[in-house]
């Protein structure tokens, strides 16, 4: 198929394709030009100068949002989710290749995990932390002990929120793991076995580097999903917001520019992200490719 | 994850298995049961307090009483009579039946525009590039969208489709039309096209994944028995990629159906959908009769999605 020569569907497919490339990036494109509007511009079109106002604008504070404190709370969540994702996954996957009684089952509840509806699991997990609150109430008007009264909500930011992303972290996180397995040769480890390293040995110096760019990958997906999420959060999260949660109120209220430099803003840092994280991938590959052969 | 060279390893999850057939079993196999389950227990408590827990919950909740100030545990199916007030006893289709058909429209809409375009995009990938890191690269421009923030990709349409956004101008400077074109944002086609802007990657990836799996000498063969392209995609690669069809449909249908961030946002707040119902009464503190809606939708979407399962095994496509 190679050698022959390239047909004209190729042109047309490929020409479909760029379309969807500028259909996918175009409109972000738009907006982070139109985040450097000038003082005078609009939220559309024609552009009213270059400048950085609406950066600075943005710097100053959005009013009454606490657009920074929603931020530095989002990217300490994000990172929170991403260890315990890579962490929680990474040992489910190598449970799963020993079997288990009950695998079936927690793989099932992982995929429905998945495509539950994200509001059905945000109330879920809003109503029980609602009567976890009344039983806690309840506790402390019987028993009269100080250190319960008041307690406020047990709703917050690491409980019910971490606990709301990784119900949709996790089922991607073993589902790459799974993807991940299915393609390593457990000679290497009965190598290592064989040559007397102990469990965690083995882990730690064979699985562990073989497996790191796709532990990488689990990484990157449990940090930006986290740093996005919105559905699952709404009903889970206390009084404090995340910023996808302030950026969605911001739609209604805000009518400048300085929403687009936000965009900018966030975009950027998913981007910078995912080239860390692709870089770390391409950069352990390499390394693990030099140190095999040395040895080798 | 999606390199597939998939070098005929046979399953790395049935390796290591224990003897099952010898009566007893040794203690090292015991220890390595026991270390699986000890692997797998953080995972199962997660979900466990996070999803299976507040599920059960909801479904309790769902036959509970409630007045403006509290809920009280009681056993009542009012919850459930109060959302389908109304479509047993007039000709006219009652608020939820409206909600659920408004909601099935974008589904459906959605679905169709995912599915053609995240098949063509796949094909075009996975069959007419023909280096692998090329393969890899236009993969990932396709999926790193994914990983950036939904709602500014939705706010991304405004200047585009707003009332003096680019489409609008654009055509009138061509003279095509002589007013804006109202209908552009918040409206039933921003929705649509912000559904199918957003979720097209979860047609792309697991259709790319099925293709990728094809042997390229069955294409040969087709092409050496005398088929033109499209009886070989059609006879060919359309059945061999239709697990990946079938994940991709089930993502789609599910994110659309639960949806209420995206229809309020490109909706302008003004579009019902059966999300948007459930988040309404959740911070109206109707919580009994949120439950009983999320109930029902989860329902809904399990009865959609009973039949993309049976189709396949999801765990033989990873």
């Amino acid at each position: 198929m190679s050698d022959r020569p390239r047909s004209p569907a190729f042109y047309l497919l490929a020409a479909f394709f760029c379309l969807f490339v500028a259909f996918l990036y175009g409109p972000t494109l738009t907006i982070l030009v139109l985040s450097f509007q000038g003082p005078q511009g609009g939220l559309t079109f024609p552009m009213n100068g270059v400048s950085t106002h609406w950066f600075g604008k943005l710097w100053a504070g959005l009013g009454i949002v606490d657009i920074w404190g929603a931020l530095w709370r989002s990217l300490r969540l994000g990172v929170v989710v991403m260890g315990l994702t890579v962490g929680i996954a990474f040992f489910a996957g190598l449970a799963f290749r020993k079997r288990f009684r009950g695998e079936g089952a927690l793989f099932t509840v992982a995929v429905a995990s998945l495509i539950v509806p994200s509001i059905v699991v945000s109330l879920g997990i809003g109503l029980e932390f609602r009567l976890l609150d009344d039983a806690v109430n309840w506790a402390a008007a019987a028993t009269g002990w100080g250190w319960l009264q008041e307690h406020g909500t047990l709703m917050g930011l690491y409980t019910s929120a971490l606990g709301a992303h990784l119900t949709w972290t996790l089922p991607f996180g073993l589902l790459i793991m799974f993807a991940v397995f299915n393609r390593f040769d457990p000679a290497y480890e009965e190598a290592a076995r064989d040559l007397g390293a102990t469990g965690p040995q083995t882990l730690r110096y064979v699985v562990v580097p073989i497996l790191g760019p796709s532990l990488v990958g689990v990484a990157l997906f449990g940090f930006t999903l986290s740093f996005d999420e919105l559905a699952r959060t709404s009903q889970a999260i206390g009084g404090r917001n995340t910023l996808p949660l302030e950026l969605q109120g911001l739609t209604t209220t805000v009518t400048t520019p300085e929403i687009y430099a936000l965009g900018t803003l966030t975009t950027g840092m998913s981007l910078a992200v995912i080239a860390t994280a692709l870089g770390a991938s391409l950069y352990l590959q390499r390394r693990r490719a030099r140190t095999g052969l040395r040895l080798g | 994850m999606t390199d597939t060279a998939l070098s005929a390893m046979p399953a790395a999850v049935n390796v290591p298995a224990a003897p099952a057939s010898t009566t007893s079993l040794t203690a090292k196999t015991r220890r390595r049961r026991a270390l699986a389950y000890l692997q797998a227990a953080p995972m199962a408590l997660v979900f466990a307090v996070f999803f299976l827990v507040p599920l059960l919950l909801t479904l309790i909740v769902s036959f509970w009483e409630y007045n403006e100030y509290e809920i009280i545990p009681s056993f009542t199916v009012q919850n459930y009579f109060d959302v389908f007030e109304g479509c047993f006893s007039t000709a006219e289709a009652c608020t939820t039946v409206r909600t659920y058909v408004s909601t099935l429209k974008f589904c459906v809409l959605t679905w169709a525009c995912t599915l053609v375009i995240g098949f063509t995009v796949a094909y075009f990938v996975a069959f007419h590039v023909r280096s692998r890191t090329m393969q890899m690269a236009l993969f990932l421009v396709c999926t790193i969208p994914f990983w950036t923030s939904n709602v500014i990709r939705m706010i991304s349409w405004i200047p585009l489709l707003g009332r003096n956004g680019l489409v609008n101008d654009t055509l009138m400077g061509l003279g095509l039309i002589k007013a804006p074109i109202e209908g552009l944002l918040y409206s039933d086609f921003s929705v649509v096209l912000a559904f199918v802007h957003l979720n097209t990657v979860f047609m792309i990836v697991p259709i790319f994944n099925s293709m990728a799996r094809i042997d390229r000498s069955l294409i040969e063969a087709a092409y050496d028995a005398g088929a033109t392209g499209w009886q070989t995609l059609w006879n060919v690669v359309v059945p061999l990629a239709k697990p990946g069809i079938a994940i991709g449909s089930i993502f789609v249908v599910t994110l659309v159906m639960g949806d209420f961030v995206t229809v309020g946002v490109m909706g302008g707040q003004q579009i019902a959908s059966v999300g948007k119902v459930i988040q309404v009464q959740m911070s109206a503190l109707q919580l009994p009769a949120a439950a009983a809606n999320a109930v029902i939708l989860l329902g809904a979407v399990m009865l959609m999605i009973v039949a993309m399962t049976r189709l396949i095994d999801l765990r033989k496509e990873l």
